[in-house]
């Protein structure tokens, strides 16, 4: 009896004569020519992978064990990490980096949902409210932050932030040059740079909710905030988790805001972050070995963010 | 609210997302991959075949640099007609011809130029790259004809262990850089500008009481640019960054405390030194080119720049000594420039680069000593520096005798500078690691009026120590 896969291909009679062998290479070729559109757009991006990826990162951790002095690479074990490690700015850059990740976390996070809710409650204009909202990701990242740098954080009064303050007569800041205040200037800039992006991301999990949610919601007397907590948040869980993990990889990589609005280390080192020591050591103190090191050792820390993610991600599923 | 209806399992799965999240981070590594996307490449362009010999040069002056393009341009003209069996193909690399992130690229990259520009303190980051070559052998008054007249010190910056790796082309030394016309307005004598710190003191209250935003000094805080002052000025007290072994720092002591509590009562005690501060090289000298800063610490080439790079006037600029605690500053801070070879150059490509050099960069009257053509230029003649060749010596008195029948810039206005000359220092071991911990304390002392300079020495001092404990970094 002949049965149909799920192919819709008969398959093999029980019983019947096996099948000489020399037919099979010809039934893997078939395969391997119905599959090979699907072959070609992957390399591509295997390629890309690999060449742009795969093989600097594997570089990388190669070179973090390796110290070239005089031409001649040899190996050292550890003696990267050590030094590294011994940096008198590793443990401040570890530190500024957790606090911007943090911070941008209450505020770069928080930010983008609310006003993803927000335009999608409205009727009119969405699309020029969109426009609006992802223009700044539009500009280029340097050109964003020269004008928060410039007009924004002018230390004096006639910055732009502190000319809001004064006009309502709160006090003003240095902004940047204060120890205190380098870090929250950066989110704010960070923030409006960034927030359209993830902003239309939001939108588009906003808008798969069935809207008979919402309307068993209200029938059932609940308030905004209220269908926000338990119909929105829940039905949005899961992208919102993932770009609580992508905004940790990406803060953790904090590098062009203190590069040009803290000048690189900022007063003090309040803006030096891991990534910005990476550069210093590999530009600037002839010590790619180290620079590697240290980029290693930020990997991990990813990688340990990531892991933690996934178990707890698979715990609630 | 409509909300459109997406059929149930459409969307993505958690372990979809959960891998998505996983090669997102594992991608997201830049730093890592910042630091090992250096690979090495042999195809420069550079030939000797048939009997003509090409070679690759940097530091061409870019587009915007009009007049010192066509200079450098017609340098190469005249040069290949005298050698026809040379051909310089020339390559710029932007207006700072190391700007330190592009150079460290270029040289792990393996895409230097076949004869290639750096700073005198690149030497040992040069060396340990591997892209440089010996050239001890080439080096003479053959090749180079002026080579025993250039200054003994200046050729030691690119020696190393007795090996020759380079040939130096400028040499500076930093002083006091002043605007004449901010000194004539507050009612200082522009012929005579202070010779200790309590004096640039007073005159910067003077200049500062302006107003207009007009800083009476300036000083670098950031991107390593504070820890390089930082060592000029304390040097200048007799200090040293380093002691002698070059094993701990030699920075926490009265002289250390005096640089940065001058500078500290300057910002918050005079307040003369402006608001905005974590100041870089371009930062200061855009606002010196505006006509925003009475003075600062920095070399006679820091007025080219101003002029050819921030839109001001040699008229504005002039020049005094670094000054002293109280009196003539015991050293000051001194660097340079040169060219390096490619390592896997053949002889005819060394013997061809030096000959290049020679000609444009070590010939009185030649290249950048060509005063004749850069006197009706925008470019200054008359600067005190660079003096590469040493007092007494034949080309000294030849280039000495052109700069001042050819000065453009009134050469009584660096007169100061160069009728007091102050012994020079290098630069301190592992010197950016240790402008960069010297930074942190130059930004508190301008930025925070409670800032505990005992505290801020200490911490710089164990920093140092540490990087100068684990081996350093290089540089």
């Amino acid at each position: 009896m002949a049965t149909i896969t799920a192919h819709g291909k008969p398959a093999e009679v029980s019983g019947s004569r096996p099948r000489p062998p020399a037919r099979r290479p010809g039934r893997r070729k078939r395969q391997l020519q119905n599959n090979l559109t699907g072959y070609a757009f992957l390399v591509g991006a295997v390629v890309c992978f690999a060449v742009f990826s795969w093989y600097p990162m594997i570089r990388g951790i190669i070179m973090s064990f390796q110290r070239t002095r005089r031409g001649e690479t040899t190996w050292v074990g550890w003696d990267n990490y050590e030094r590294i490690i011994n940096d008198p700015s590793f443990w401040t850059a570890w530190k500024n980096t957790f606090y911007f990740t943090a911070l941008a976390l209450i505020l770069g996070y928080a930010v983008p949902f609310l006003v993803a809710i927000l335009l999608n409650e409205f009727r009119h204009a969405k699309g020029y409210l969109r426009i609006l909202v992802y223009l700044p990701v539009m500009l280029p990242p340097a050109s964003a932050l020269f004008l928060f740098k410039y007009y924004a954080y002018d230390p004096s009064d006639a910055g732009l932030f502190n000319a809001i303050l004064n006009f309502f007569h709160l006090p003003t800041s240095e902004w940047m040059q204060s120890t205190t205040m380098t870090m929250p200037a950066m989110v704010i800039a960070s923030t409006w740079m960034n927030m359209g992006a993830a902003v239309l991301i939001y939108l588009a999990a906003l808008q798969n909710i069935p809207g008979e949610l919402y309307e068993a919601a209200e029938m059932d007397g609940a308030g905004i905030w209220r269908r926000i907590w338990n119909v929105t948040i829940p039905q949005t869980k899961l992208i919102l988790s993932l770009m609580a993990m992508l905004q940790i990889v990406a803060t953790m990589q904090l590098f062009i805001e203190p590069l040009i609005l803290a000048n690189g280390a900022g007063t003090q080192d309040s803006a030096t972050s891991v990534a910005y020591l990476i550069y210093q050591h590999g530009f600037f103190q002839n010590d790619l070995n180290g620079a590697a090191a240290l980029g290693v050792i930020m990997l991990i820390v990813l990688a340990g963010f990531s892991f933690v993610y996934v178990r707890l991600t698979a715990q609630q599923d | 609210m409509t909300q459109p209806e997406f059929p149930k399992g459409r969307t993505m799965s958690a372990p979809l997302f959960r891998r998505a999240v996983a090669v997102a981070a594992a991608a997201g590594v830049a730093g890592l991959s910042l630091a090992a996307c250096s690979t090495k490449n042999d195809d420069d362009g550079s030939s000797s075949s048939g009997g003509k010999v090409t070679i690759t040069v940097d530091c061409q002056p870019v587009a915007s640099q009009k007049e010192l393009l066509a200079n450098w341009n017609a340098d190469v003209d005249a040069f290949q007609k005298e050698n026809p069996n040379i051909e310089i193909k020339s390559v710029s690399v932007g207006t700072q011809c190391n700007n330190p992130p592009d150079f460290t690229a270029r040289l792990q990259g393996g895409t230097t130029t076949d004869v290639f520009y750096g700073y005198m303190t690149d030497l040992q980051q040069v060396l340990d790259s591997g892209q440089v070559m010996d050239i001890t052998e080439y080096v003479n008054s053959t090749t180079v004809p002026t080579w025993d007249s250039v200054d003994a010190g200046a050729k030691a910056t690119f020696t190393d262990g007795g090996k020759v790796y380079g040939i130096p082309t400028k040499n500076y030394s930093m002083g006091l850089v002043y605007n004449k016309n901010l000194f004539q307005q507050a009612g200082l004598d522009v012929k005579n500008p202070p010779k200790t710190w309590a004096e640039v003191r007073e005159a910067a209250k003077k200049i500062s009481a302006l107003g207009n935003g007009i800083a009476g000094y300036s000083e670098y805080s950031a991107g390593n640019t504070g820890g390089w002052h930082f060592t000029a000025e304390l040097y200048a007290l007799g200090g040293q960054m380093v002691t002698e072994d070059g094993k701990k720092a030699d920075f926490n002591n009265a002289m250390g405390k005096q640089v940065l509590q001058t500078l500290k009562d300057m910002r918050f005690t005079d307040n003369s030194v402006g608001q905005k501060q974590l100041l870089q090289w371009p930062d200061l000298l855009t606002n010196a080119g505006a006509g925003k800063v009475g003075m600062f610490v920095g070399a006679p080439d820091a007025t080219t720049a101003i002029v050819t790079q921030f839109q001001g006037k040699y008229q504005d600029w002039a020049m005094g000594p670094m000054p002293g605690q109280d009196g003539p500053a015991k050293a000051t801070l001194g660097g340079g420039e040169g060219y390096f070879f490619k390592k896997g150059l053949s002889k005819e490509e060394v013997e061809a680069g030096l000959k290049w050099l020679a000609y444009q960069k070590l010939t009185p009257g030649k290249g950048q000593f060509d005063y004749v053509r850069a006197k009706p230029q925008n470019n200054p003649v008359g600067l005190p520096q660079p003096q590469l060749f040493t007092v007494g010596s034949a080309a000294y008195g030849q280039e000495l005798e052109q700069r001042k029948a050819n000065a453009n810039v009134t050469v009584e206005d660096f007169a100061a500078f160069e009728n007091n000359p102050v012994p020079v220092k290098v630069e301190p071991p592992n010197a950016q690691a240790v402008y960069a911990v010297l930074d942190a304390a130059m930004s508190a002392v301008l930025t925070d009026s409670k800032a505990n300079i005992d505290q801020l020495l200490k911490t710089a001092e164990e920093k140092v120590n540490q990087v100068l404990a684990t081996g350093g970094t290089g540089s």
